[in-house]
């Protein structure tokens, strides 16, 4: 069976405070997402599902992360990891949460 | 009756102030947008209650916002709607790319950077909402990295102006300390086509052909910190007010000096004149007498804090030259506070409002033309941003 073919994971993501509130979020939230299960694809199905996310998390153009931002998961940093690279197992699995967080407190 | 809506974007949230013609008792309502910096906020003058407002944070970047009911309830102008499937492409509102398209564009080419090297364009925020004069859904926005883009569909896409980037004189171009931003965006009541705005540091620009082409205004300025002192762009200007009353006749609060022009920008003639010191940032004309102009001297490039720490306003009658020091119900001394460029705003009621916020918190109002000033709120974060709305 081709990836293509395989049912989507529910992956969980936790993002900052500022970016649930502007997609009117409370809470980790929850997303189908089709295998490979990658940064680009988890942040493809959040931003289709919360567009007002757009240009929020990576620059509208060159999709590049945005540079106070990090992804964490399963106590390891992956900002800097391929976009197409997989994620850990525990994270398409569902069991670790993708961790999207502002790099720098304060301000 | 007549009230006033003032418009607050601060450093962490919006905060909007409403009274009765009085302008006594107020009510506050906000934080809008709570930890985001606010850097402007500004009502349609076809549609009072459309309020435009350019939401942004260093770790998230650009958010448009939008009020139609006066700023009760906000929404990201079609941020909220799954995108419509092809071939209709999905509008964003936090979209602002710079145009380099074979059609309208313009390459994207490099402008000076702080060391001198050259450095790329790139976009960063919106510092500046410009609503049109006769349209609702039609506003303007002044981006850093420098630019000029407009939405005709209530801000939920935006296009570029990109003559005005591809000038050619974009090398010599240079971020002032806060960027390199464009923070003055002019409409030109009696002309459409006329467009005026500021850029720092690169000057004044205009365009007499809805935005095509773009010329630099920038002849008469005097700016020893750069080579050459009278060159025709690189200019540090911080703000520059216009009467709508009569078009054409332009003030301007450069880096150092308070600048006038009477032929929409072509020439520049300095009129600090009696200003204790020259540096501002904010400058405004009152709503019914086009010849006077209020500044807020500050210290120096270099301590931009009032002289003394007596927080004064000053007023020219005479168009300049002639200034006079209004300080009633203004702090005597111990203020440190800073007022920034979009920070000082009038009202068009008959006896016309003044107001300005600090980057102490507190926002001022004087219901007289400057004669007597009261605090409005006294402890918001910086302030950034005042725009005031006359509604009948």
């Amino acid at each position: 069976m081709s990836a293509a073919e395989n049912p989507p994971r529910t992956v969980r993501v936790e993002i900052p405070q500022h970016l649930r509130t502007l997609a009117q979020l409370t809470g980790e939230l929850q997303l189908e997402v089709a295998e490979p299960v990658t940064l680009r694809s988890v942040l493809d199905a959040l931003e289709a599902r919360y567009p007002m996310l757009r240009g929020t998390i990576r620059d509208h153009v060159t999709l590049e992360r945005r540079p106070f931002l990090r992804f964490f998961a399963c106590e390891e940093d992956l900002s800097h990891q391929p976009r197409d690279a997989p994620l850990p197992d525990a994270v398409a699995s569902g069991k670790e949460p993708l961790l999207i967080i502002g790099a720098i407190a304060g301000g | 009756m007549s009230k006033v809506r003032v418009l607050v974007g601060t450093h962490k949230g919006a905060f909007i102030l409403t009274s009765d013609g009085k302008r006594k008792d107020w009510e506050v309502s906000g934080p809008f947008f709570a930890g985001w910096e606010i850097y402007h906020m500004k009502g349609s003058p076809v549609n009072p209650d459309r309020i435009y407002a350019s939401q942004t944070s260093s770790w998230f970047g650009q958010v448009i916002q939008r009020s139609d009911d006066g700023g009760k309830t906000w929404a990201i102008p079609g941020g909220g709607q799954v995108p419509a499937p092809d071939p209709e492409p999905p509008k964003v509102s936090n979209k602002f790319v710079y145009d380099v398209s074979a059609e309208t564009g313009k390459p994207l080419t490099t402008h000076q950077w702080y060391d001198g090297t050259q450095h790329p364009w790139e976009f960063k925020r919106v510092w500046h909402m410009e609503p049109s004069l006769t349209e609702a859904d039609a506003v303007y926005a002044g981006v850093e990295d420098a630019a000029l883009f407009r939405s005709t569909d209530g801000g939920a896409s935006w296009h570029e102006f990109a003559g005005l980037r591809g000038h050619g004189t974009g090398p010599d171009w240079q971020p002032g300390a806060g960027g390199m931003c464009l923070h003055t965006v002019i409409l030109d009541p009696g002309d459409p086509e006329r467009i005026y705005i500021a850029i720092s540091a690169a000057g004044a620009f205009r365009t007499d052909d809805g935005g095509k082409n773009w010329k630099p205004i920038n002849r008469g300025l005097y700016s020893k910190y750069i080579p050459n002192p009278t060159a025709e762009v690189g200019h540090c200007v911080h703000h520059v007010a216009m009467s709508p009353s009569r078009p054409g006749v332009l003030f301007m609060q450069k880096h150092w000096h308070v600048m006038r022009s009477d032929d929409a920008g072509d020439n520049w003639t300095k009129v600090s004149g009696n200003l204790p010191t020259d540096f501002g940032f904010a400058i405004d004309v009152h709503a019914h007498e086009p010849e006077t102009i209020y500044v807020v001297p500050i210290k120096s490039d270099s301590e931009h804090y009032p002289l003394d720490g007596k927080l004064r306003v000053f007023r020219s009658r005479t168009g300049g030259n002639e200034w006079e020091e209004l300080s009633k119900g203004l702090p005597e001394k111990d203020s440190y506070v800073n007022v920034l460029r979009d920070a000082m705003a009038v009202d068009t009621l008959d006896d016309c409002g003044i107001y300005f916020g600090t980057t102490g918190g507190q926002v001022y109002v004087s219901p007289d033309g400057g004669d007597n000033w009261q605090p409005i709120v006294h402890n918001l974060p910086a302030v950034f941003s005042v725009e005031v709305q006359t509604l009948k």
